[in-house]
């Protein structure tokens, strides 16, 4: 069965590979593996173009005191630093890994609608190319925080506010673009014999994310388009001389940004959930209740957004009723790290990159989760609420979290997207690096936090000297580590060992069936699904 | 089955799945600009539930009628009166006293004063806020200047009536109401 795929499909790639050469073939591609390489270096190009960004952040923290930039524009680096990489760097990733995977792990020829999945990448560097501009202009960039807080964004706005707005349009018509693509592939596109709870898991999260993602980036249109004529047109949505009620603003903003971050961290459960199974040997421990945690994450997720504005002046009633919303997130939450611990357990584990960032992912969201358990306490929030020690828990969550699984699956697929095994020594130097590097930049920074740095800001009190010190220090490393990582690509690229079918032998699922590089066309026509 | 039979066939698989994916498109870009909508819905739907449950510390913005049978003289509670101008509307606003004791349920009357310190007209709208936000519901406002816009031309300087009372069905938790009024400018707003 398994060869006859594979023969099936370099049969069909002999006649079909039609593909055009230099900068068209990329521009004009419907082609899920392309489109998914490109999201994917998107992605990475703007990770270095964030992450730029807080060295400027980081170096004028390094010491108290202003250095290096102004106040003003140092505001115009926190806010482009989190736009970016929320909407730049974590979110294509993990379209990038829907991309390239999905059709390939459902055992599809492609995702359901090409042509959109040309637009929906190629307008993204235009989406950022808006907002970078405003950069280079007499006004500046955004500065009110990549929160966009009303008024901050309206009345006091430096005039950045329309780049700001229509750049978020295009992120999010991309991004609802890709993720109907998600839905029509995985509900139409799965080969014969596939049901739902037959899915790899990493699909189901996808799935899910995709209804997510659905379901709230038209609100963030809808919030930044009241924005938009609250500055511009003279409407009052937000501005209470004219009936509006500022407080709205954040309603509405955490009713996206809530779901928002589990749009971002569900993909992530996807991959090591797929990683974990692979190094341990064994089978996931538990996977209907995954399906099922996931799921119930993603419903609580509209359930729980006020937790982000408890020092609004909530009544006692509202502030218990998210508190409770939110605690309850970490039952499903822990299902999924029980279930990873249980794969783990008395696995015959092996420790090749992609696991040891899995395993780090594991540790580190967990304490990343912690942290935001204590965030959620309604009491001791009012000390914690804009501090460093919310810098920390979100950084724990989105880069030992979101980007180190970003990470694990990169390694793990690379040979199937290269054709190559990357180096092994040189990739266990990135993860090492980074380990010891993230924890250096973050941990300090709960201490910060807890101390009562607040965050945002370009100066600070002497006492927090020392903590900020290490922390840029961390900060530095981390981002110079993050080279490592591009050049264990690019050899891997250009040449390296021969990888087989599949490399890893506890891996399991369709993409390991076809050949190493993974053909232009993959599963022309369906495989069968054994029972 | 020949070649041709073959071709007819895929292209039969092709168009039905092309039907499939469209209608799968249609309802999904449906929800798109459902949520779109809902996200606007927000707005009336946040006043309304402000309105109902008196979060948030809106009062009212007509006027209320008095109808308090007996007045709770057991009680006392203490309402303070802040006033802040927004920023670009050069004008004096301060209330002409800072904090008043006041029995549930009488009905009294205070002073803020307020100059247009510049040499342009100006049309200022004040609102105002109520802390804690639950006692918003309770405290009622018979007259207030806040209810219409108020015109001040260069240099002029007026008294404005606040007449309120605090209704007796205030949670005994609460001892102490703040209400606080924001001046802002609609001159341009007004106009237009």
């Amino acid at each position: 069965m398994t060869t006859d795929v594979i023969e099936q499909d370099s049969h069909d790639e002999h006649h079909d590979d039609h593909k055009m050469k230099g900068i068209k073939r990329w521009l004009y591609t419907t082609n899920h593996k392309d489109i998914g390489t490109l999201y994917l270096w998107f992605a990475f190009i703007m990770l270095l173009t964030g992450g730029a960004l807080a060295m400027v952040i980081r170096a004028e923290l390094f010491q108290p005191g202003l250095q290096i930039v102004e106040p003003d524009f140092f505001n115009q680096l926190t806010t482009v630093h989190g736009l970016i990489m929320v909407f730049g760097a974590i979110m294509p990733a993990f379209t990038g890994f829907a991309n390239w995977m999905i059709p390939m792990m459902v055992g599809a020829p492609d995702m359901a609608l090409p042509r959109m999945n040309n637009w929906s990448f190629w307008i993204l560097p235009f989406a950022f190319a808006i907002l970078l501009s405003s950069f280079f202009m007499e006004s500046g960039a955004p500065n009110f925080g990549w929160t966009f807080y009303a008024p901050l964004s309206t009345t006091y706005s430096n005039g950045s506010t329309a780049f700001f707005v229509f750049a978020v349009h295009i992120m999010g018509i991309s991004s609802i673009m890709g993720a109907i693509n998600i839905v029509v592939t995985i509900m139409n596109m799965r080969a014969p014999g596939m049901t739902y709870m037959k899915m790899p898991l990493f699909v189901w999260t996808f799935f899910i994310t995709a209804y997510l993602l659905i379901a709230v980036m038209p609100v963030l249109a809808g919030v930044v388009t009241m924005l938009l004529t609250d500055t511009y047109f003279g409407t009052s949505f937000f501005n209470a001389a004219g009936g509006g009620d500022p407080v709205l603003f954040q309603h509405i903003f955490w009713f996206f940004g809530h779901p928002e971050v589990y749009i971002m961290i569900l993909p992530a459960f996807g991959i090591v959930s797929t990683i974990i199974p692979a190094f341990a040997r064994k089978k996931l421990f538990g996977y209907s209740s995954m399906v099922y945690a996931t799921a119930s994450i993603a419903i609580l997720s509209f359930l729980v957004w006020a937790h982000h504005m408890f020092t609004t002046g909530m009544p006692l009633f509202g502030e218990l009723f998210f508190m409770y919303c939110t605690m309850l997130i970490a039952v499903p939450t822990g299902v999924k790290v029980f279930n990873w611990v249980a794969t783990m357990w008395r696995g015959s584990m092996s420790f090749e990159t992609p696991m040891l960032f899995s395993i780090a992912f594991v540790i580190l969201f967990t304490i990343g989760g912690f942290s935001g358990l204590m965030l959620a306490l309604t009491p001791v929030d009012f000390q914690y609420h804009d501090t460093y020690f919310v810098v920390a828990h979100f950084h724990y969550v989105l880069v030992t979290g979101s980007l180190f699984s970003i990470y694990a699956g990169a390694y793990f697929w690379l040979p199937k997207w290269t054709g190559h095994m990357y180096n092994e020594s040189l990739a266990k130097w990135h993860f090492w690096c980074s380990l010891i590097s993230v924890n250096l930049l973050f941990f300090p920074m709960h201490f910060l936090g807890l101390a009562g740095m607040p965050r945002r800001i370009p100066d600070y009190a002497l006492q927090f000297a020392d903590f900020n010190k290490w922390v840029s220090i961390g900060g530095f490393a981390f981002g110079l580590s993050q080279l490592i990582f591009l050049a264990v690509v690019i050899k891997c690229i250009k040449g390296g060992e021969k990888a087989p079918a599949k490399p890893w032998d506890g891996a399991e699922g369709l993409e390991w069936t076809v050949a190493s590089p993974a053909p232009y066309h993959t599963f022309s026509t369906p495989p069968k699904i054994e029972d | 089955m020949n070649k041709g039979d073959e071709l007819q066939n895929t292209n039969d698989k092709d168009i039905s799945a092309n039907k499939q994916n469209s209608k799968v498109v249609k309802k999904l870009v449906l929800i798109v600009f459902g949520m779109f909508g809902f996200g606007f819905a927000l707005v009336p739907l946040y006043d309304v539930f402000c309105d109902i449950t008196g979060l948030n510390g809106k009062t009212s913005t007509t006027a209320a009628t008095y109808n308090v049978e007996q007045v709770d003289t057991k009680r006392v509670v203490t309402v303070q009166f802040i006033s802040r101008t927004a920023q670009g509307i050069p004008w004096k606003f301060e209330p002409m006293i800072r904090e008043i004791k006041v029995h549930p349920g009488e009905v009294k009357i205070v002073k803020f004063y307020a100059k247009n310190e510049s040499t342009r007209d100006i049309i200022g709208q004040a609102v105002p806020s109520v802390s804690p936000g639950l006692a918003a519901a309770y405290f009622q406002k018979i007259e207030c200047f806040c209810f219409t816009q108020q015109p001040l031309k260069a240099n002029e300087e007026v008294e404005m009536a606040l007449q309120f009372y605090v209704d007796p069905e205030l949670s005994e938790d609460i001892a102490t109401i703040t209400l606080s009024y924001t001046l802002y400018d609609v001159t341009g707003k007004v106009e237009s």
